[in-house]
């Protein structure tokens, strides 16, 4: 199991276990998770899952692409460099641990 | 009076929607989802994508059965509203539970839509692509070579011509248009995605109505055979308004609401697939069906439920299909009549009367995301308008 860490603004930690190959997204969603929205299923149509990778876990969690990049766009809450479509970020082991800070909002 | 037990008929994404919304926006009276199919709500647009491949039915559900629990949604599926008793303020529900009745003090029309089932001879031999059931029997028919003809070239029967061709099946499209995805795209973008599914082996039959189905193939309607093994049946489909007429409501093309999407019964409103809304833009009449207009459409009524009022929906159209690795983006909505002008290979501008109207794109994230910011800004805007915001 790879477990993730979802740090809320109000500082509101869940550690929730993740199945390899789901998306952070998808990880929040089945677990009904405040915070993460997931709108269009993870189709790279919205920007609803928004989510800022924690510093210590952003070089393996990878970059955002340019389209992940320009749907963020549209996103709800400040976009940063930390900023991904936590949709498009696919759990394996070497991510047991990610640590993912929520926006404020999502729509 | 003060609403404290809501009623959504429908437990697709946009009822559930509704539910999450109604509960966010901090409604603490009763809420009850209803739903026909046997399962927890689950996202439909991957059924003629992802899943065709993927096969992973986990991944479709929308919340878990816990979202109901911790957030006091009481919800019956596998349960089916018979008829709407507006003047005691009821629904009558069919379900394993037999025959019962359920107040309501404002109730939600989610019904969505249903295939169209056109009178071609032998219909029964063909499959239909709705729901999960469909999709899984799909899947299945896709585990060894085939034959397959695809009635109707719009989006559902594009997208599962694209996944069936991909996976090595010999595969025709029927359509009795002259052009693909003719009610929803320009006349450039059918072409450009005719070029495609072309390009990659699949044999377009266009301005051919379907005249016969049989256990070899597909009769058109000049005589021409077209063989096949399996047949998908893909040629739209029909509001689920049938309970909103019988009860009295204003019905045409599905329940027809105001701009703050209540019926003509304000006990009463309806959302996504099987509402008429004024669009905000032009103020005629639409009904879309797409995730978009459903989840929107959610968001304002509980607004409304909730607080008592709410602005008039204002909410900018989009869509997507993904065809192959070809993903069509459509921000906007283009009536039937809308001008169109081609900007770039795969990027065309569609205009009516007063500018532009909608921007269709394939592949270009970009320009997409440009557009909706364009055509949500609310004032109009031109071609140039639109260029010099792609070249920013």
């Amino acid at each position: 199991m790879i477990k993730v860490t979802y740090v809320a603004q109000d500082g509101t930690e869940t550690t929730l276990e993740a199945e390899e190959g789901a998306s952070v997204m998808r990880t929040a969603v089945s677990n009904d998770l405040d915070g993460i929205v997931g709108e269009c299923g993870g189709s790279m149509m919205c920007a609803t899952c928004h989510c800022y990778v924690d510093e210590a876990w952003q070089d393996r969690a990878g970059r955002r692409s340019d389209d992940e990049d320009e749907m963020l766009e549209g996103a709800a809450s400040e976009v940063t460099e930390r900023s991904r479509l936590s949709c498009q970020i696919k759990l394996d082991q070497s991510l047991d641990g990610l640590i993912v800070h929520l926006p404020e909002e999502q729509l | 009076m003060s609403t404290s037990r809501v009623v959504i008929v429908g437990a697709g994404q946009g009822g559930l929607q509704a539910a999450v919304s109604l509960r966010q926006n901090g409604f603490d009276g009763s809420i009850t989802l209803i739903g026909a199919e046997p399962r927890l709500p689950y996202q439909r647009p991957p059924l003629s994508k992802a899943y065709l491949q993927e096969g992973n039915a986990e991944a479709l559900m929308l919340r878990p059965a816990s979202f109901f629990e911790s957030k006091q949604v009481s919800y019956l599926s596998g349960t089916r509203v018979l008829e709407i008793d507006r003047r005691a303020g009821e629904v009558r529900l069919d379900g394993a539970a037999g025959d019962r009745r359920l107040g309501y003090d404002h109730l939600i029309l989610a019904t969505g839509a249903r295939n169209r089932r056109p009178p071609i001879d032998g219909i029964e031999h063909a499959c239909d692509l709705r729901t999960l059931e469909h999709a899984v029997r799909l899947r299945e028919a896709l585990t060894v070579p085939r034959r397959i003809a695809v009635i109707g070239g719009g989006f559902i029967g594009l997208e599962f011509a694209a996944v069936a061709r991909k996976l090595g099946h010999e595969v025709s499209v029927i359509e009795a248009a002259t052009r693909l995805m003719s009610r929803a795209v320009s006349s450039a973008m059918s072409l450009y995605f005719e070029g495609w599914h072309r390009a990659r082996g699949v044999s377009l039959h266009l301005g051919r109505a379907a005249a016969g189905i049989d256990p070899d193939g597909v009769t058109l309607d000049d005589g021409t055979r077209v063989g096949a093994d399996f047949v998908l049946l893909a040629t739209g489909v029909r509001p689920n308004s049938e309970l909103a007429e019988a009860a009295g409501l204003l019905t045409h093309n599905g329940v027809t609401v105001d701009a703050q999407l209540c019926s003509s019964d304000p006990a009463i409103s309806a959302l996504g697939d099987c509402a008429s809304f004024p669009d905000p833009r032009s103020g005629r009449t639409v009904r879309l069906e797409s995730i978009q207009a459903a989840t929107d459409h959610a968001r304002l009524i509980a607004t409304r439920i909730a607080k008592g009022s709410c602005p008039d929906y204002a909410a900018l159209p989009w869509f997507w299909s993904d065809q192959g690795d070809q993903k069509l983006q459509i921000a906007g909505y283009a009536g039937l009549e809308a001008t169109e002008e081609v900007v770039s290979e795969g990027l065309v501008a569609r205009f009516d009367a007063a500018g532009l109207v909608a921007v269709e794109s394939v592949n270009n994230a970009r320009v997409h995301m440009k557009a909706r910011r364009l055509l949500g800004s609310g004032g109009s805007a031109d071609l140039a308008a639109l260029q010099e915001a792609i070249a920013a």
